[in-house]
């Protein structure tokens, strides 16, 4: 996929970019797959429900279709250098998510709670309305280097996203425990999805600037760089913001997931493995002093390490101040009874999860009906995604383009991993939303923004570099032949 | 910046890998154990969502299914039903979508289900040729009209429980208990079945009649135990006839005691042969050879009839107690029934089965064959022999002294024209220093004129109403015997 593969136009060019394909037409026949196949999983889950073709199919497929290709058009017009396999993947994820969403919502266990019905096609106009957002930041960001100016605003737009959730009025405590929601009219939104993003903006642009001091400017102790005390400042605050977080959010996965994105940017800007040897030491400490005194935090851990017992717990209807959740229990058994290659789509019982099934516990429905197989295909695709962006955030040409790229992919990959982790039971659970698949606007809003600011730095890093411009002396150096 | 990246590059591919290992832990290593785990609602979904197959005696299912009834969300689609579940309740056990299963219908649950790996072939193919998906079929080896005569028997008598085996073969004839229960009344899931399965819990029902009480309690077997003695007796040499004079004085004080062994009124015990004794039911006699054989033969020969283990019939049966550290005195008690000595009604049975059967005991067992739904045999239980407690000779005076008690002893209640039937009476005592109304024990079996035994049968019946004289082995407990024995001889005629 790097310009060497292409063969140069002809032998006396020495710029070995030029020329490079544009790969527009993998992406889209890779995008046709990508449709295709959640239509089929479509057209499969109904006929394993109501044994017909579900009605919406054709709008479904045409949806689908219609919006990977007009993303596909505003790819090729605005960046057509971009990585080709990004749109795909997200497509296709997304695509998949519609599939499970619409699946859940035809179980009546899941309607009679209100936790399931219509989450489908407001899901689909959420898609849409995350196309035309990743079409809008194709159009108008002609290049990641603008975002450079925004730095310091991009700190404080951050901050209010984070602390939104804590104002009296506007929080919502919709899930059990964590107050990540905001409700404005009559939506909940999750600002923290979108923090991701504009955090990613600010660590890049101050990084930047800083990257030199905090690489260079320190004491060498038992092999290790130590930085200095002024330099430590921003970690210090990033971890005392992430801590806060914890505390008054009560939200483990947020936290985890903006101080694991500044650790790995502060390494990639100052190359110094000591600062991730002081990132780990002091999400340890936080992780730990905070879970020794909150409680919610604690029930989530009590789950993790024992699910079985929390069960029971929630089963006895046991009331000691904390909410028992039998939810880890229930995910563990969805994956379980799908074992090798699953029940098949659309019969497997995974509503039995009941609260957050087609959103945070998505997953352990893949995991019902498709299997370990299926699942497997899907972590796949989900690294490669992020596998793409790091491959952007070496081939980008300027440090900005770099940092944000790995941020964005490494933040994504940190949340794949505490999200699927959590509900898989490799690591105690948190309250939030696999990209792409769950139902839930701002995540998949917020995520395809992601996606296309990757598809804006590849295309810069990826695009042929200008035609030198006709030296004045070309005339004098002209290669003599006999 | 580039070496960096390549880190945290792999660095996100070990996050991937470490989802990965972890998937394959959970979706391959645990599928197993989480996919049938019990509280995984999925098993019961899955139990009842095909017609579940039945439990036959005589060729009769017990059981049934129908329909739940829809109401909105129940995600099980039939439910199970019971014709006279109260009587039959002992082998059955239970299947309910919301309180699991239990004895045949959870240990068989795989065959009824449909589900076991045995009906894989077989449920793909069907699922090839379309047709839907049923439940097999467990037979069990009962007989519909002993177990009609013990339960209604018991029925009369208030609490109790009654076993009947087949001594050659070991097959479980009849198995009931009272007071019963009525497995349909909680079978659904609804508030109904909830209050009907809460009403029966021993919490809130202090005669617990969900306690299977022939396999699952323990009486003290009183003077029924005798025959375990005189068997040891004649085993280990101390008498080699049911006619020598046993030199026992009367009155008996326990070994190393100056507690007087007593016997129920004035019988003529003084010396008296194992014949006379049984017949009478002394304890004097018995427990002197308790006392003079020593508590280790004594223990030998309880176990060989099945004491202290438990019997898989598949329905689990609780261990019967001999104790195994006493000293004379003790064993002296121990020997006619009391002390620590404790035993189930099935485990009575099988002493007198052993007997029946020239001496040797049948493992016992309740399920003749499980079938697929298509009634092929995917599995036969064959009689397998457990132990041999006594020789043939020994057996058969053994028998001789037991059709005595029925003849002209304590145990003629028992009697059926026409037929000879050998058998032993029992009232345990117990409680705290014999305070409560004592057990009322009767063991038989009877023998045809060609010399077959088809049926041997223990009785227990704790009768907390009649008063203290009337309790008797052979006047409560004997006639329920007779009954059932008489049901099993006419049912093969």
């Amino acid at each position: 996929m790097s310009s060497s593969t292409n063969t140069p136009t002809h032998h006396t060019s020495t710029i070995g970019s030029i020329g490079t394909p544009s790969r527009r037409n993998t992406e889209l026949a890779l995008l046709v797959f990508a449709v295709v196949i959640p239509v089929f999983a479509y057209a499969n889950v109904g006929l394993a429900i109501d044994d017909q073709v579900p009605a919406g199919l054709l709008s479904y497929g045409l949806g689908l279709g219609l919006l990977a290709g007009v993303a596909h058009l505003a790819v090729r017009k605005f960046a057509p250098y971009a990585d080709p396999l990004l749109l795909p993947l997200a497509t296709l994820l997304n695509g998949l998510g519609l599939v499970i969403i619409w699946r859940l919502d035809q179980s009546k266990l899941l309607q009679s709670i209100k936790q399931a019905g219509s989450a489908a096609p407001r899901q689909l106009m959420y898609t849409a309305l995350a196309i035309a957002l990743f079409i809008g930041v194709l159009f108008f960001l002609k290049d990641h280097r603008v975002l450079q100016r925004y730095t310091y605003i991009s700190m404080v737009g951050a901050l209010v996203l984070l602390l939104l959730p804590l104002v009296p009025g506007l929080g919502a405590d919709l899930t059990y425990g964590a107050k990540i929601w905001i409700s404005v009219a009559g939506f909940s939104i999750q600002p923290g999805e979108f923090a991701k993003i504009v955090l990613a903006i600010f660590f890049a642009g101050y990084l930047m600037v800083k990257r030199d001091a905090l690489a260079l400017a320190s004491r060498r102790f038992m092999g290790l760089y130590l930085p200095r005390g002024r330099d430590l400042g921003p970690i210090i605050v990033v971890w005392a913001i992430s801590i806060l977080i914890l505390v008054f959010e009560t939200d483990l996965g947020t936290s985890l997931l903006f101080f694991g994105m500044f650790v790995i940017m502060l390494y990639v800007a100052t190359e110094r493995t000591s600062w991730i040897v002081f990132g780990l030491l002091m999400s340890a400490a936080g992780a730990v002093g905070v879970a020794s005194f909150e409680p919610h935090v604690q029930t989530r851990v009590k789950a993790w390490l024992d699910p079985m017992h929390e069960y029971l717990l929630s089963q006895a209807g046991v009331q000691d101040g904390v909410i028992h959740s039998e939810q880890a229990m229930q995910a563990l058994w969805a994956f379980g009874s799908g074992g090798t290659l699953g029940t098949g789509l659309g019969q497997g019982h995974s509503e039995l999860i009941r609260f957050a099934a087609n959103s945070d516990f998505i997953l352990a429905t893949f995991g019902e009906e498709l299997g370990l197989a299926g699942v497997m295909a899907i972590l796949v695709l989900y690294g490669l995604i992020v596998e793409r962006g790091i491959r952007t955030a070496l081939a980008a040409r300027d440090p900005f383009g770099k940092l944000l790229a790995v941020g964005l992919s490494g933040a994504f990959a940190l949340q794949v991993f505490v999200v699927a982790g959590g509900v898989m039971g490799l690591i105690p659970l948190t309250g939030m939303t696999m990209p792409f698949l769950a139902s839930g606007g701002s995540s998949v809003i917020a995520n395809w923004a992601l996606i296309a600011i990757l598809i804006r730095i590849s295309d810069t890093a990826r695009r042929p570099a200008p035609a030198p411009a006709p030296s004045p002396d070309a005339e004098m150096t002209q290669v003599v032949r006999p | 910046m580039n070496k960096p990246l390549r880190r945290i590059a792999i660095f996100c591919g070990l996050l991937v890998l470490a989802l990965l290992l972890r998937d394959n832990y959970v979706q391959y290593v645990q599928s197993d154990s989480l996919r049938s785990d019990p509280h995984n609602r999925r098993v019961a979904i899955e139990r009842y969502a095909t017609p579940r197959g039945d439990i036959v005696v005589d060729g009769t299912p017990i059981t049934g299914y129908a329909k739940s009834k829809k109401n909105g969300i129940n995600d099980f689609v039939y439910k199970r039903t019971y014709k006279d579940g109260a009587m039959w309740a002992p082998v059955t056990g239970y299947a309910s979508q919301a309180f699991d299963a239990s004895q045949l219908e959870k240990l068989d649950d795989g065959i009824l289900t449909g589900n076991d790996d045995r009906l894989f072939f077989r449920n793909t193919l069907d699922m090839i040729t379309g047709k839907p998906k049923q439940g097999g079929n467990v037979v069990t080896t009962l007989n519909a009209a002993a177990q009609k005569a013990a339960y209604q028997g018991l029925l009369s008598r208030g609490k109790g429980a009654v076993a009947a085996i087949d001594p050659q073969t070991g097959a479980i004839l009849a198995l009931a208990s009272t007071p019963s229960y009525d497995p349909s009344t909680f079978a659904g899931n609804t508030n109904t079945d909830a209050k009907a399965w809460n009403k029966l819990q021993k919490k809130n029902d202090p005669d617990d009649p969900m306690l299977n009480r022939a396999l699952r309690e323990t009486y003290p077997p009183g003077s029924t135990f005798k025959v375990v003695t005189a068997a040891a007796a004649l085993e280990n040499g101390l008498y080699t006839t049911a006619d020598q004079h046993t030199s026992t004085p009367l009155p008996y004080f326990l070994k190393d005691t100056r507690t007087e062994l007593k016997n129920e009124g004035n019988i003529p015990c003084k010396n008296a042969t194992m014949r006379v004794a049984l017949r009478f039911s002394c304890n004097t006699v018995f427990g002197k050879i308790g006392t003079d054989l020593g508590k280790d033969k004594m223990q030998a020969e309880a176990e060989k009839f099945g004491f202290n283990s438990e019997q898989l019939t598949p329905v689990r049966s609780n261990a019967s107690v001999f104790p195994k550290s006493m000293d004379p005195a003790q064993t002296a008690l121990s020997s006619i029934g009391q002390f620590e000595t404790a035993a189930t009604p099935l485990q009575m049975a099988m002493v007198a089965s052993a007997v029946a059967n020239n001496g040797t005991l049948m493992k016992p067992y309740m399920v003749d064959k499980l079938q697929a739904p298509s009634l092929d045999v995917i599995s036969q239980t064959d009689p397998e022999k457990l132990s041999q407690p006594l020789s043939e000779a020994n057996a058969q005076i053994l028998q001789s002294m037991m059709e005595t008690v029925v003849k002209e002893g304590t145990g003629t209640k028992a009697q059926i024209p026409g037929v000879t039937v050998g058998g032993k009476t029992g009232t345990a005592q117990h409680g705290v220093a014999n305070s409560e109304k004592p057990y009322a024990w009767f063991i038989s079996y009877a023998k045809l004129p060609d010399g077959s035994s088809p049926v041997a049968v223990a009785v227990v019946v704790e009768d907390g109403s009649a008063n203290r004289g009337d309790i008797s082995g052979g006047g409560l407990a004997a006639p329920i015997a007779r009954d059932v024995m008489k049901a099993v001889i006419d049912s093969k005629k």
